[in-house]
């Protein structure tokens, strides 16, 4: 809609304008990664890292354009995981209903999105710092519950021996479909978060980030739109939650305890929540530091090193990568950096 | 047009635009507002004056349902809202600006009204990019041209200056099919360009608009309403017209404190 406003703009932008040259870099050194990558670089850091930043993507819609920070993103992504292990196959010897993966992947992402707008129908009462409290107590009580409960959860093991399903011929845990599968989802939910940022919902979100008060004046009901934006995030951590029991294989109380639900918190942090682009920046060095900050520093230290890095990244940039992008990107006169892209492909 | 709806609804119904019976508001055990009974015709224009304390502002807020009153009843064209969501009285037609501006500060002045428009319409939640033949845009563009905000459509509302903000204020209120309009000193901070010009926005709204103004600048306040109410102590104190309310000895003490201006 700016585009009116733009002087030069006496065609309208096409494809490739609109697209954006970072965008198309991006996505041909993705879709060409398996032709570089080995199995491992491809699974273990290609498709974990899309995984988790689908899960802090889901985060970031919340905070980033919501202002409403959660920690229970974990949670949603393993309720998706645990549906899957129930009503698919398993090898823990309970459950496991074997049903198709076209029923259970929809059951699991929509029993997700639902328990995601249930925990925001209870977080929206709060505000701020209040609202990481509440939504800290709901996923340290999951934790909790699925560790106690042998009757649905089977406790502390968990479910093992969950495996992706084989379709036209393909094991999508195969490392090169596996990935693909990945950058698929990834790519979609990034794609739908930024198109969404401008849909008339997206502003609405927004604008109840700046300024609840005035959004109930000119006639919203915030609580139903915060509601429904937990349920759209929960539909993004959800899928990527089905991913992650495929990827591990495996599902228990570990996945969705109180270090892996900060550990998305921290990965959206080190990327940044300004932009959807940013959490899948910090999934990729947090899931890097991760695997190799044990060969550098050793077991006992890698801890420490992960967390030096990121005190220094917030410490440098508050606004994670993307802020530290902010400032020595190519100064174009934009003020956002998608406009500085399009100057730049001129 | 909605606002020809607006006023065929409104010629439909003999009830006031706003009848407030007994309203009162108490904060543990200080005293806000009690007994305020007050009856608005629809398109009346009114100004509500007061020192400060007087209670003017909560009043705004237990008649928007920013707050809820705790005694007294109000009824909108005939309709008990005393108890309904704010969202919900909004949707009925009514609106209200602040006294200190409460906007969208990401957002540019063209999506704002936008929302504002929306806020009261269809499609809410549509997840779908608004196209520029949406009828919620033209109308923001035909309001945001009624402020004289048109040179400034596309900048974020954070950068404007503190006028402008004003005037996006008055925006908001103006969006959709308003029926009545609280106005919670719109003058506050302005120049006497500004004011100017406010008072011109004021008096070239719809006559089937009516509205409330709070206002401490008196030559505004008396220039823009018919009919005066005076509150003091989080009481009704006296009503009249501009002329009754400029000349009453009690009035004068009370908030000019004897001096004029």
């Amino acid at each position: 809609m700016s585009e009116l406003s733009v002087p030069r703009a006496a065609r309208a932008p096409g494809w490739f304008d609109r697209i954006g040259i970072g965008h198309l870099l991006l996505g041909a050194l993705l879709l060409v990664y398996p032709a570089m990558a080995n199995d491992f670089f491809l699974t273990q850091i290609g498709g974990y890292s899309l995984v988790l930043g689908m899960i802090a993507l889901s985060l970031m819609l919340l905070a980033g354009y919501g202002g409403m920070v959660s920690l229970a993103q974990i949670t949603v992504a393993g309720a998706a995981g645990y549906v899957v292990a129930i009503f698919g196959e398993n090898n823990s010897g309970i459950y496991g209903f074997g049903w198709p993966w076209w029923v259970y992947g929809p059951l699991a992402i929509l029993i997700a999105s639902l328990m995601s707008a249930l925990i925001g129908w209870v977080a929206v009462r709060t505000e701020g710092i209040y609202t990481i409290m509440i939504t800290l107590a709901v996923a340290t009580a999951c934790f909790y519950f699925a560790q106690q409960n042998y009757a649905l959860f089977n406790g502390f093991p968990g479910y093992n021996g969950l495996r992706a399903p084989e379709v036209f011929g393909v094991y999508w845990r195969d490392p090169v479909p596996f990935y693909y599968l990945c950058l698929f989802c990834a790519v979609l939910a990034y794609a739908a978060v930024l198109y969404g940022a401008r849909s008339t919902f997206g502003m609405t979100l927004q604008a109840i980030r700046d300024n609840p008060r005035r959004m109930r004046s000119i006639g919203f009901d915030v609580t139903a739109h915060k509601v429904f934006a937990w349920w759209l995030a929960g539909l993004i951590a959800g899928a990527a939650g089905i991913l992650l029991v495929w990827f591990n294989g495996r599902i228990s109380p570990g996945t969705i305890a109180v270090g892996p639900s900060i550990n998305i918190l921290v990965i959206a942090i080190i990327g940044g929540m300004r932009h959807p682009i940013g959490p899948f920046l910090g999934a990729v060095i947090v899931t890097l530091m991760q695997t190799f900050a044990i060969d550098i520093i050793g077991a006992e230290r890698f801890n420490t090193l992960i967390g030096m890095v990121f005190l220094i990244i917030v410490f440098i940039s508050p606004d994670g990568i993307l802020g530290l992008w902010e400032r020595v990107k190519p100064k174009a006169g934009g003020e956002d950096w998608r406009a500085s892209f399009r100057t730049s492909v001129k | 047009m909605a606002t020809t709806v607006a006023a065929s609804r409104l010629q439909g119904t003999g009830a006031n635009a706003l009848e407030l019976d007994g309203v009162g508001r108490t904060f543990g055990a200080l005293t806000a507002l009690s007994g305020i009974t007050m009856r608005i015709a629809p398109g009346e224009r009114r100004a509500v004056l007061g020192s400060n304390g007087a209670g003017k502002t909560t009043l705004f807020n237990t008649i928007t349902g920013d707050f809820n009153p705790t005694s007294g009843q109000i009824r909108f064209f005939g309709e008990d809202i005393t108890t309904l969501a704010a969202h919900e009285r909004i949707r009925r037609g009514l609106r209200r600006t602040y006294q200190i501006s409460q906007l969208f500060k990401n957002l540019t002045v063209r999506d704002s009204v936008f929302l504002a428009c929306r806020g009261v319409s269809r499609r809410r939640f549509s997840l779908l990019r608004p196209r520029d033949t949406d009828s919620a845009m033209a109308q923001a563009d035909s309001i945001i041209h009624a402020v004289h905000l048109d040179g400034d459509r596309d900048v974020v509302v954070g950068t404007l200056s503190h006028g402008q903000q004003r005037q996006l204020e008055i925006a908001l209120s103006l969006a959709g099919a308003p029926r009545f309009i609280l106005f919670d000193e719109p003058a506050a901070g302005l120049s006497p360009t500004e004011r100017r010009d406010l008072i011109a926005i004021l008096n070239a709204l719809p006559r089937h608009i009516g509205y409330i103004i709070i206002e401490h600048d008196l030559d505004v306040a008396l220039r823009v309403s018919e009919y005066v109410s005076m509150m003091h102590n989080g009481t009704l104190f006296t009503e009249g017209t501009p002329e009754e309310i400029e000349q009453d000895p009690r009035v004068q003490e009370i908030y000019l404190g004897g001096g004029h201006g």
